[in-house]
């Protein structure tokens, strides 16, 4: 009773930050109700990604192993977690709000008949959770009622676990599934390839806006920082919705929420669904021509001045601190 | 797809992007004096795109849908304005949660019988990002949520989604929920003569509770707060004052 499953997404056959965290997340809670937590990973071929997370602190490890679980689908995977969920009879169904959590957690909670708390930030001792709402300028104290419950983390909130030395036991079965119900149909996947580090990995992020006034400028002006400062690249929503750059790049309430160690805010003025996305980084550096821009009341440096001149020279200093 | 495409499209009543929300000083709700009231912006997308499907297809109806109270009414009258061809008000004078938003749509849904419920993929006030998953799971339908393009070949819908890492195409035949990324349209402005018709469309009321759903909220919120702000540091006079203050202050390069 009240074990917390948590399901951990896999990607290639490894398990990114985003999933570490929902484990941690997961022990978190767990601890507090006196409960186990048990990973649940789906897919096919995947004993090598089972025994991987269950290094990290689990006490059990389901392995949902389907060909029609190969490729990631909506309906196919909620029906799969569920099954788990009521065999063991589990409080609550965790996982990281990526884009995967966000699409399938709430059918999870509906299939389930159980509330569903997005993105929470903090678990608290009583049983409630805080999430943001209103783009982060309101936490809400939430409260799940019924014997079963759905959440989302937060990325940025919570520590990745940490593997250990013991592992432990992993269970295989197969998942049960109503094919004749299943209608999604996986057609493709066009991945962007990039070499840079991933936003919601990175230690230093570089994100653009408007600022920057055209997609050919950040490729010229931002990315060469971006590259020697060993950072992911991020745009606002103004940037992206100006067709700069992909939306797979959008720091901010409606995109990703990052919070690295440095963030460095180029030609963006801050607007508060920007605010959303970064304001929790540990150091935030503002470059800007318009020094009333809202985005100098996060920062912790700024430099009102024009990006155009400003972010080559900055390129060419960072290149000196690195061979002095 | 049939030449006559019925789409349903919910819309939420937010506050403006632009609002600054303050929460009421006894944590219970946020002060909502001096607030513009609008369509969430991604539910507009949604009536977009409705009129945009409904365009290429030659005919169609598109149905609005919003759960609150009378108020509401303005929002619908703005989604008629752009475009679309009638309005359902269902009446709840008390706030629902997520799961009871679900259902009631996909009671509507059962009602009306549409081919597609088009929706935001998030509301701007509560960022829960959960309404149209749960109606498709509630319905038994595929669902294709963060859509930035929607194209239709026969009886089959394909959808491309932004998720992390890339665009993944899906499809899968109608009856589906499709919820909407920023990308996927630009909506259009209610138009004078949009405005004028508006008025003569029909937007009926109906009461939550004639639906039969349950609708006991089991997500509660218990209390509000205003995030710790965070202070505004210093502002430098050059690059090199800046590139050495990460360096040895911040210790961050």
């Amino acid at each position: 009773m009240g074990d917390v499953i948590v399901f951990a997404e896999h990607k290639n056959g490894h398990f990114p930050k985003t999933t570490l965290v929902a484990v941690n997340a997961g022990l978190e809670l767990a601890q507090k109700r006196g409960a186990s937590c048990i990973a649940l990973i789906t897919g096919e071929g995947i004993d090598g990604p089972a025994a991987e997370i269950a290094r990290y602190g689990v006490s059990k490890v389901i392995a949902l192993e389907d060909a029609r679980l190969a490729h990631y689908l909506a309906d196919a995977t909620a029906q799969a977690i569920v099954g788990v969920a009521q065999r063991i009879g589990a409080e609550t169904v965790l996982a990281t709000a990526t884009a995967i959590g966000k699409d399938v957690m709430p059918r999870v909670a509906a299939r389930l008949n159980a509330p569903m708390a997005s993105e929470i930030v903090t678990i608290n001792e009583d049983g409630t959770f805080v999430r943001p709402m209103y783009a982060g300028n309101v936490l809400a104290t939430v409260e799940l009622d019924g014997p079963v419950h759905v959440v989302t983390v937060r990325a940025t909130a919570f520590d990745a676990a940490k593997a250990g030395d013991s592992a432990a036991p992993v269970e295989k079965i197969g998942a049960e599934l109503d094919t004749a119900s299943l209608k999604m149909e996986f057609v493709g996947f066009n991945e962007i390839k990039s070499d840079r580090p991933q936003l919601s990995e990175a230690r230093i992020v570089v994100s653009g806006g408007r600022g920057l006034r055209s997609g050919e400028n950040f490729k010229t002006v931002l990315e060469p920082l971006v590259d020697e400062i060993g950072a992911a690249m991020g745009a606002s929503r103004a940037a992206v919705d100006a067709g700069f750059v992909p939306n797979d790049l959008q720091v901010g309430q409606t995109g990703k929420v990052v919070a690295p160690e440095l963030y460095v805010a180029v030609g963006i003025s801050g607007a508060i669904q920007h605010l959303a996305g970064m304001k929790d980084s540990k150091t935030i550096v503002a470059i800007n021509k318009d020094e009333e821009a809202p985005i100098f009341s996060v920062a912790d440096y700024g430099l009102v001045a024009d990006l155009f001149k400003a972010v080559p020279e900055m390129t060419e200093e960072l290149k000196k601190v690195k061979h002095s | 797809m049939t030449k006559t495409v019925k789409i349903l499209v919910p819309v939420k009543r937010v506050p403006d992007p632009a609002t600054t929300i303050r929460v009421l000083p006894d944590g219970t709700g946020i002060a909502t004096d001096n607030i513009k009231w609008v369509i969430n912006p991604f539910d507009e997308i949604a009536v977009e795109e409705a009129l945009r499907i409904k365009e290429k297809q030659g005919s169609g109806e598109i149905i609005l849908l919003s759960i609150g109270q009378q108020s509401w009414q303005e929002q619908l009258r703005t989604g008629l304005a752009m475009g679309a061809d009638r309005a359902i008000l269902v009446r709840a004078d008390t706030a629902l949660d997520t799961l009871a938003i679900a259902r009631v749509i996909a009671q509507v849904a059962t009602n009306e019988k549409p081919e597609l419920v088009i929706i935001g993929k998030q509301a701007i006030d509560d960022d829960s990002n959960q309404v149209g998953q749960m109606i498709a799971e509630t319905l038994g339908w595929p669902q294709a949520t963060f859509a930035s393009k929607v194209e239709f070949a026969g009886d089959k819908c394909t959808v491309v989604r932004e998720v992390d890492g890339g665009l993944e195409t899906l499809a899968f035949a109608l009856p589906a929920v499709i919820s909407t990324d920023l990308r996927l349209n630009e909506p259009r402005y209610a138009s004078l003569p949009g405005i004028m018709k508006a008025r003569k469309k029909p937007l009926t009321e109906i009461p939550v509770e004639s639906l039969g759903v349950e609708l006991a909220p089991k997500l509660k919120i218990r209390t509000l707060k205003a995030p710790e702000k965070r202070q505004a540091g210093r502002k430098l006079g050059s690059v090199q004052e800046l590139v050495e203050v990460l360096h040895s202050e911040a210790k961050v390069i």
